[in-house]
Formats: C-alpha cells, sequence, structure tokens
C-alpha cells in the first residue's frame, strides 16, 4: 500500500488550511466520513483514500449565538449553523457574508476557507465559514 | 403485572436547589446524604452501604476532580467503594445506572447513588464554557457553538419541520415554573406568564432566557438494595423496574436526525421492555428539560407523542399536573434548577417521593408508575429509568 497521510482531525484542517473540504472513502465498503475518523462505522476497516467534496451545500439548521463562551465573547450575536454537503455529510460552522435576519434554513451556502487562527494556544487549526452563493 | 423489581429505592435525599453561597459541592452533597439517612432509621449507612456511585461533571467549576472519593469521604462513608461517573448532564444518570448494576450483580446489597456540582460561584461567560466541554470541541465549540446553541439548532430544526412554535416552547417553561411553585426546594418557586418567556432575552436564536434550564448549584442521592431485602430497610420501597442507557455521536451533525434524540429513543425501548410497560402506562415523569425543546422532544422520544406533535402536546395542558401524564412536577430543570451532576438521581428522588406519596401540593393522585429521562450534552448519552410504587 502507498504511503498515505493518516485519515485525522488534525490532517483534515491541514486540507482545510490548503482550501480543500476532503473527506475519507473507505476502501472495502464505501463510506465516507467527514470529518476522517480511523475506524470506519460501516465496516471497521482501516483503509480510506481522500475523496473530494463539492464546498457547497444546503443549510439545514441555525442559530444566532447571543451568549457566547468566554473566547468567543467579542463576536457576539454570531450566526451558526449545519451544512449538509452531500446525504449525511455534514459540518457545523459559522455563517458569514449574509445579514443574521436574512439566513433561512435550505438556502444554499458555500464554504470559504481561512488561515491559522489563533484564538487559543491549543489547537492551531485553520477556521472555514460558510457564506451564501453569489451569482 | 410488570417487570422483576431490578433494585429497589429504601431512601432517597436531595439538598436545597439554587445559589448556595459559600458551600462547596461535597458540602452540599452531605447535605443530601443526611436526608437519605435521617429518612432511614433503620439503615446503619456507615456498617450498611458498601458502595457510592456519584454523577459529577466539572472539574473546571472548583478546580475539583477525584471527586468519587470525596463526596464519599464527605457524605461519611470512609473507606466505602467509591466511583464517580461522568456523561455531562447524564452522570448521575449513569451513576444511577451503575449502582443498579452493582446490586443486580450480587457485589453489593446496598449501595449509595447520587451526584452533586457547583456552578453560581462562575460567571455566564464560564459556565458556558465549562459546559460546551462537554460537546464536540474540534468542530463544535471550535465555531463557537454553545450548549443553548446546540439545542437551538435542534429547536430550528424542529420548528421548520413540524411547524412548531416558539409560542409552544414558551408553554413549557410556564407550566414547569407552575410546578416550581410548588416545591419548596426548587431555585426558581415563582410562576411565570408566556408574555414574560415570549419576552425574556434572546440566549440562541430561537431559544430565550426562559427557554434555558438555571445555573444552579445542588446534589441529590438514593439509596439502593436488592428488592429482597427492601423490607428490612423500609415498609414503602419504590422498585426500579426498567433501566435504559444508550449512546450517540458526540457531535450533533452527525446523527441523522436533529429533530430527535436517538440515544432516548434506544434507552427509551431497552428500559420499557424490561419494566413490561408502554408510554400509557406512565403515571408521572421527570424528563430532561434543559431546554424547553428537550422537554418537547422528550415526549416525542418516550412515545408520549408521535413524532412532531410535542409542541401540541404541551400546549394542550396535558402534561400539566392535573393532565394526563403530569412532566416535571419538581419543576424540572427549569424551574427546580440543573446542577448537571445532581440531575439525574435529582430527578429518581421526585418520583421517589411521588410513588411515596410525598409529593406534598405537587401530588399525582394515586401515582404507581413512573419514568425518568436524562440526557447528557446534545444527546451523545441518554439514559431512561421506570419505577413502581411497593
Amino acid at each position: 500500500m502507498s504511503e498515505q497521510t493518516p485519515f485525522t482531525i488534525e490532517q483534515f484542517y491541514k486540507h482545510i488550511g490548503q482550501g480543500k473540504l476532503l473527506g475519507a472513502k473507505c476502501r472495502k465498503c464505501g463510506k465516507v466520513h467527514l470529518p476522517p475518523r480511523p475506524l470506519c462505522e460501516g465496516c471497521l476497516s482501516k483503509e480510506f483514500d481522500w475523496t473530494a467534496l463539492p464546498a457547497k451545500g444546503k443549510l439545514l439548521t441555525y442559530t444566532i449565538i447571543h451568549i457566547a463562551p468566554t473566547q468567543f465573547q467579542a463576536s457576539a450575536p454570531y450566526a451558526v449553523g449545519i451544512v449538509e454537503f452531500e446525504k449525511d455529510l455534514k459540518l457545523p460552522g459559522m455563517i458569514q457574508g449574509v445579514s443574521l435576519e436574512q439566513i433561512r434554513v435550505g438556502m444554499n451556502l458555500t464554504m470559504e476557507f481561512g488561515t491559522a487562527a489563533a484564538i487559543q494556544p491549543w489547537p492551531q487549526w485553520p477556521k472555514y465559514y460558510f457564506k451564501p452563493v453569489t451569482n | 403485572m410488570n417487570g422483576k423489581p431490578l433494585a429497589s429505592i429504601v431512601s432517597a435525599g436531595l439538598s436545597k436547589f439554587g445559589k448556595l453561597e459559600g458551600l462547596y459541592a461535597r458540602e452540599i452533597f452531605s447535605e443530601a446524604a443526611k436526608e437519605a439517612f435521617d429518612n432511614c432509621p433503620k439503615l446503619d449507612p456507615r456498617k450498611d452501604i458498601e458502595a457510592l456511585f456519584v454523577g459529577h461533571m466539572g472539574e473546571s467549576f472548583e478546580h475539583q476532580g477525584h471527586t468519587g472519593a470525596t463526596m464519599a469521604d464527605w457524605a461519611g462513608l470512609g473507606h466505602v467503594a467509591a466511583t464517580r461517573t461522568e456523561a455531562a448532564c447524564a452522570s448521575s444518570g449513569v451513576a444511577l445506572r451503575a449502582a443498579i448494576c452493582a446490586v443486580r450483580s450480587g457485589l453489593s446489597d446496598v449501595v449509595m447513588v447520587g451526584g452533586a456540582e457547583k456552578m453560581t460561584h462562575r460567571t455566564t461567560a464560564e459556565v458556558t464554557e465549562y459546559l460546551a466541554m462537554a460537546s464536540d470541541y474540534p468542530f463544535e465549540q471550535w465555531n463557537g457553538i454553545t450548549f443553548p446553541g446546540l439545542y437551538a439548532l435542534m429547536a430550528t430544526a424542529h420548528m421548520n419541520a413540524y411547524g412548531t412554535t416558539e409560542r409552544q416552547l414558551a408553554t413549557v417553561a410556564v407550566k414547569n415554573h407552575y410546578h416550581g411553585s410548588m416545591n419548596p426546594k426548587a431555585q426558581m418557586q415563582k410562576e411565570i406568564t408566556l408574555e414574560t418567556a415570549l419576552s425574556s432575552r434572546m440566549v440562541a436564536w430561537p431559544l430565550k432566557l426562559y427557554d434555558c434550564s438555571l445555573i444552579t448549584d445542588g446534589a441529590s442521592c438514593l439509596i439502593l438494595t436488592k428488592p429482597e431485602l427492601a423490607h428490612r430497610f423500609t415498609d414503602t420501597p419504590v422498585h426500579i423496574i426498567g433501566s435504559g442507557q444508550a449512546s450517540d455521536t458526540i457531535g450533533l451533525y452527525e446523527r441523522k436526525s436533529l429533530t430527535s434524540i436517538e440515544a432516548a429513543r434506544v434507552a427509551a425501548k431497552k428500559a420499557y421492555g424490561m419494566a413490561h410497560v408502554k408510554p400509557e402506562d406512565i403515571d408521572a415523569a421527570e424528563v430532561h428539560d434543559c431546554f424547553t425543546i428537550a422537554e418537547i422532544l422528550a415526549y416525542e422520544d418516550l412515545g408520549f407523542c408521535k413524532a412532531g406533535e410535542g409542541g401540541k402536546l404541551a400546549e394542550s395542558g396535558e402534561t400539566k399536573l392535573g393532565g394526563r401524564i403530569p412532566v416535571n412536577t419538581s419543576g424540572g430543570l427549569k424551574a427546580k434548577g440543573h446542577p448537571v451532576g445532581a440531575t439525574g438521581t435529582g430527578q429518581a428522588y421526585e418520583v421517589y417521593l411521588q410513588l411515596t406519596g410525598r409529593a406534598g401540593k405537587r401530588q399525582v393522585r394515586d401515582a404507581e408508575i413512573a419514568l425518568t429521562h436524562n440526557v447528557g450534552g446534545s444527546g451523545a448519552t441518554a439514559t431512561v429509568h421506570i419505577y413502581r410504587r411497593s
């Protein structure tokens, strides 16, 4: 088997830092995991291939956070939601580039890739955000 | 006749819930323990109690870990085998399950099970941060999602799928505050109006202040024994006849459904099956109303109504004292308070009062079978227990 990058959360975020949304596809049963995990949920296999996912999807649900944890207090109020990219492949994230009143369940959003964030000393993951699709 | 008893509750204790200034969790736990000891004169705690299972969620609140032994020590139980369980807000629901296992296995004849948490000395931002630790870190906490935020995501999804309204959510708060007004140990003992709830400040849209449970100090405990030994300690034991516990993904975003807590459905199915009872047999229930939407999801997940009809059930008044199935007669997490680690056995304490006819003004008439539903985090852990009076 060829040398592969590990199927870890850290590697997922390294890809985010490179502007890519990648899931881990099981070589045995074909199930795609987003985020990746070391054991396939479908068949407990440990063999995967990275698979590119379209960085756009539909907003399944959202909320506007008014009371924020300590490290996010300066940003409040802010919107967060869960976006579905393909069936059952979802991620939560902040929704930006749209006024809070205009956010709607079902709207199309794309993923924007940020650089390394430094809110906390550990870990240093890059950020991603969701933004409305612009025509 | 329903299921065989798994274990029997022979006594129970609950501290006052609220802002207990100047008291550490261990000191609050000893208050709950003392009530349980005093109410069971035939029990010799130091001689009879062989193990303690105690739910405690957060080291961060008091900068104190290793809380199993700490609580055992402060309850005066010396060298008892002490185990602390942590499953976020279901910490003591899980402790209860472990205590039942200890008794059922034959390893221990008499055990104490409880929980404690000290929270009110921290700022709201700190409490928000510490509670969020029970959610997924790399994707949820990292994106600034709080606990009210996670339940708000479920509320938005439920409203969108079924037309559930903010007004229906608020009726849950009004009901539970009404019940809390009859509970002298509740943190909030005042009734509120629908308008108060609906006009309260936003926490995580669509959830407002009155959709959220409280930040609370408190402790709770039960004394459990084998069913065949129960009458040695009391004439009025309460039998536990069903126990279910289940897990799910830590991240809400990885679940199949955003409008149901699947772990609660799995746990409920197991508990109902073990107890040989159906949802319509339940006379009283304490459910995990950490947010108003959570009580509505609980109605559906426990089979009190069909999926999507929880909002209407809340509005119907059938879950109010005097209704078809009174839910959260204690005031629930919403009004009684939610000292996270103490909540699971705190719910069992209310059921114990109800099934022994000691619930005072909030007594459910002729209550024979009751249920508790305790959820950890956004639903990665759930426990459901079913009880029958003797």
